[in-house]
């Protein structure tokens, strides 16, 4: 498990880092947060209600980040009370499951929510899970590589598939990899290519996981770990001041730039998970 | 006699008016007779029918008018007109039971004897209507009108019961050698394959229908072989949520009962209930829902009635009543399972809840964790101590079991809240197998039905307190010995102040001892019937303590320890309950006796108990126990049973 004693962090300095899960209903932000926090994965998880509440450390070489994690219920009723989970987060994972299209663009909503209502400096995670149904697991090239949250970044510059990374291509690529993918037993419904686009488009950690098989699971919040700038890491409580749900905003830490980040964000360093 | 709470002789109470209506000489026999029919006959009676017919009298009084006659059933009765009214109740069975015949080597035979020689596919539920046949027809007759109007319903449904679990008595006595006294008294129950077949299968999802409908067949009889279903559909006749069975499966039926329910409400009469064959509907329509419980477990229409309110108020705790209201007000057509997305697996956790049968539910009452005083005195203490602010109730369950409460005073809880909050924590299980702490809306129907509160929710690990901030509990492990501490709030921002009270809280209560004396108390579950009274003939029994709405009871181990054991042991208390409430009788005290068991039920104004023990068991014996039951209770009130709690 992640959770190495603290003692043995104990001279690394130690924050915590609010995040919160957000996504369609059954899209898999439990069965995610299961398996980070437990590594541990239940088939047909019954709904989340409300929202759970869940700590997991992650330790990087520098420092250790407790993440305080929000795990909401993706039900639209709940959609109200999402505003009182992301307030303060350092950190958003915006799950969609890549069987269902419908799912990305609720995600996609969730986005630009955040974007317009959460901390200007938030580290957002976009994530499509489920990526044991899809028929070839190499098509979800940057998942494989995605093991930093410099990944993101060095793949839209290196332009494997950076040209498709324009809102008018989305359609062409969406298309074009249905065909590939559409052999038998792909349940695939949401190309990587596309997600991947749209993610290099708004700035946003993108990766494909399974909380089934516990693909790129920890890679996801080892990435945000390293993601989060260490201006906004202020002793163990964090910026988010933790009395609160809600509280007043974070002002003082800027909108993220991720791509200029990446240098930032510190070698590749995985959970132990 | 009938007001003394003294329980003196309770044998010689509980004059139905049922008995005297029909004039029935025998106040012993009618005692007997009256309730439970089902099971009363002893192996001579139902072989000697001559002497059985006239005993049969009183267990047919609640049938039904009978019904517009189907010329299935008529066709099927062959020239019996007189028996029309009171086979009706068995006919459904028919269809789904005709294969169990089999089972039954001795059916035959005994058909024979009683000079039934009509379709053998009939003979088996002929055999009642057959034997009690015109003696029935004047007490049907008299007695019928009755039902149809107040109370109708709970008299009606329970003759389903009545007639096929006669049936199935004497079949089973006959179907068993005579010598068998010695197994007999290890059961409490007859036999019958056919109910346990169909209990086994009853939590079996229904297959999904195939897109060519090749399985259209197998589905609809799987569908159909359920003991019990639960329909909710929009007044607008939209399917909200279904027990059995996908959309493309129910839609008729959703159609057929929404089409019966409209033509009662287009008349200006409100439809409540009826009975086809063995299987009673109840209908309740709320605002803008109709909900419809179909049962072939005999149950009351009373108690199908609370099942119902049970739904509907989970339907409100997810919604709560205005926003629903306004839902419909702006669309009648609206759908409702858009915004009940999530929550079908609570109205199914309730609704199996109901089919296994439980003891809470049919009581209306909590069941508390056993601790001594002092020790509660001590939780309460520490609940009051590290109250927060914002807190209004606050509580302490312990597997399903409350050990404490902290409210305001001005506020008691209401025992359908806490039944939702107590299914979605230990039946549901979402919120157990999620772990860590959640923090969850919801409506309280019963203290407000127009606003949200904000439950947190933790789970502690008795065994390892300090684990259970970090890690998720493991969903399967030790679900029995969880405690839970839920602190509820006003305020939707609270998590973290209502957390912080859960810290402090467990640290007291690690520090005043009481985790470890919860951690024994669920160790220990609930006294046997011998522990509490020593040499008692009784196998179970159910006391409940009016004024605090609580209830008491004793271990299912040994006698009761499988699922099916414990629903027909409900189906007992079931019926009893049906006694004891059925309006306008107001029964004190209720025996019955049938070949496998003996059961007493008593009420006064501070307390109802339901006892049941083997056959061979004296009455006197078992009047004798239940006032030993009731001595204990009294020695033990504060420990089974909070009263007051902490109140600040």
């Amino acid at each position: 498990m992640v959770a190495d004693s603290g003692a043995a962090s104990g001279p690394k300095p130690s924050s915590s880092v609010k995040l919160v899960l957000l996504g369609e209903a059954a899209v898999g932000k439990s069965s995610l947060v299961m398996r980070f926090v437990n590594n541990d994965f239940q088939e047909n998880k019954e709904p989340t209600i409300g929202a759970a509440f869940l700590t997991q450390k992650c330790n990087l070489p520098t420092r250790t980040i407790k993440f305080e994690i929000w795990d909401t219920a993706g039900q639209e009723r709940f959609a109200s009370l999402a505003p009182m989970y992301y307030r303060n987060a350092q950190a958003a994972l915006v799950v969609y499951d890549i069987t269902k299209a419908a799912s990305l663009t609720k995600a996609q909503h969730w986005v630009a929510e955040l974007q317009r209502q959460a901390s200007p400096g938030i580290v957002i995670a976009l994530v499509g899970n489920k990526s044991d149904l899809a028929a070839s697991p190499n098509n979800s090239g940057s998942s494989s590589s995605g093991g930093s949250g410099g990944a993101l970044s060095d793949a839209s510059t290196a332009g494997d598939d950076g040209d498709a990374a324009s809102s008018t291509a989305v359609g062409d690529g969406d298309d074009g990899d249905e065909d590939e993918e559409g052999e038998g037993g792909d349940a695939r419904k949401v190309a990587t290519k596309v997600a991947k686009a749209y993610a290099d488009e708004e700035g946003l950690l993108f990766f494909e996981t399974s909380a089934k098989t516990g693909l790129n699971v920890a890679e996801v919040f080892t990435a945000i770990a390293n993601a989060i700038p260490e201006t906004s890491l202020k002793g163990p409580r964090g910026v988010g001041g933790q009395t609160h749900l809600g509280g007043g905003r974070q002002e003082d830490a800027a909108r993220v730039n991720l791509t200029g980040g990446r240098d930032a964000a510190g070698p590749k360093e995985g959970c132990a998970c | 006699m009938d007001g003394s709470v003294e329980p003196q002789t309770p044998v010689s109470l509980g004059n139905s008016p049922a008995n005297s209506a029909n004039g029935v000489p025998e106040q012993d026999n009618s005692i007997d007779k009256k309730d439970f029919g089902s099971h009363m006959t002893n192996e001579e009676q139902g072989r000697a029918q001559s002497t059985s017919t006239g005993e049969e009298q009183p267990s047919r009084e609640g049938t039904p008018p009978p019904l517009p006659p189907r010329p299935k059933n008529l066709q099927l009765l062959d020239g019996r007109p007189q028996t029309s009214g009171s086979s009706k109740p068995s006919r459904p069975a028919l269809q789904s039971k005709a294969t169990t015949q089999l089972s039954f080597a001795d059916t035959q035979s005994y058909s024979d004897e009683s000079k039934d020689t009509s379709s053998s596919d009939a003979s088996k539920q002929k055999i009642g209507p057959n034997r009690s046949g015109s003696e029935a027809d004047d007490s049907a007759s008299v007695k019928s009108y009755v039902p149809t109007l107040e109370v109708g319903g709970d008299t009606e449904s329970l003759l389903g019961e009545v007639l096929t679990g006669h049936d199935k008595t004497i079949l089973k006595s006959l179907g068993r050698p005579f010598d068998s006294t010695s197994g007999r008294s290890e059961r409490m129950f007859p036999d019958d394959p056919e109910f346990e077949i169909a209990f086994e299968h009853e939590f079996d999802e229904v297959e999904e229908m195939k897109a060519d409908g090749s399985n259209e067949e197998a589905v609809m009889n799987h569908w159909r072989s359920k003991l019990k279903h639960f329909l909710i559909l929009s007044s607008a006749g939209k399917p909200i949520y279904s027990r059995h069975g996908d959309d493309q499966l129910i839609t008729n039926y959703i159609g057929v009962v929404q089409t019966i329910i409209s033509f009662y409400q287009g008349a200006n009469d409100v439809l409540r209930g009826f009975t086809a064959g063995e299987v009673r509907f109840v209908v309740m329509s709320k605002g803008p829902l109709n909900l419809v419980a179909i049962t072939r477990l005999g149950e009351s229409d009373s108690q199908l009635r609370s099942q119902l309110d049970a739904l509907y108020m989970q339907i409100l705790s997810t919604l709560t009543l205005p926003s629903m209201e306004k839902m419909f007000s702006n669309r009648p057509s609206y759908d409702l399972r858009r915004p009940l997305q999530g929550t079908e697996m609570l109205l199914s956790a309730l609704a199996d809840g109901f089919t296994r049968g439980s003891p809470s539910t049919l009581l209306s009452a909590l069941e508390c964790l056993k601790l001594r005083k002092s020790h509660r005195q001590a939780i309460n203490n520490a609940l009051l101590k590290t109250r927060s602010q914002n807190l209004l109730y606050g509580l302490i369950v312990a597997s399903g079991k409350l050990v404490s409460v902290v409210r305001p005073k001005k506020h008691s809880l209401h025992p359908g809240d806490l039944h939702l909050i107590f299914n979605m924590l230990f039946e549901a299980g979402s919120v157990k197998a999620g772990g860590g702490e959640n923090w969850i809306p919801l409506c309280l129907p019963g203290f407000n039905n127009t606003g949200y509160l904000y439950m947190y929710v933790s789970f502690l690990n008795l065994e390892n307190l300090s684990e259970q901030v970090e890690e998720r509990p493991s969903s399967s492990a030790a679900a029995q010995d969880e405690v839970a501490i839920l602190l509820i709030s006003a305020n939707k921002e609270g998590f973290f102040e209502l957390r912080q009270m859960r810290d402090d809280l467990v640290e007291q209560l690690q520090k005043n001892g009481s985790i470890d004396l919860i951690r024994t108390a669920v160790k220990k579950g609930r006294p046997s019937c011998t522990d509490i009274v020593p040499g008692s003939p009784i196998r179970h029994f159910l006391y409940k303590s009016r004024g605090n709405v609580q209830f008491t009871m004793p271990s299912f181990e040994p006698f009761f320890a499988t699922a099916l054991d414990r629903r027909r042991l409900i189906n007992l208390y079931n019926t009893l309950h049906t006694h004891m409430h059925a309006r306008p009788t107001h029964l004190k005290v209720h025996h019955s006796t049938s070949t496998t068991n003996i059961s007493l039920a008593w009420i006064t104004p501070l307390f109802e108990l339901y006892c049941v023990a083997p056959s061979p068991t004296s009455r006197a014996a078992l009047a004798q126990t239940a006032n030993k039951i009731i001595q204990w209770v009294r020695r033990e009130e504060e420990r089974v049973f909070i009263i007051g709690g902490a109140v600040f």
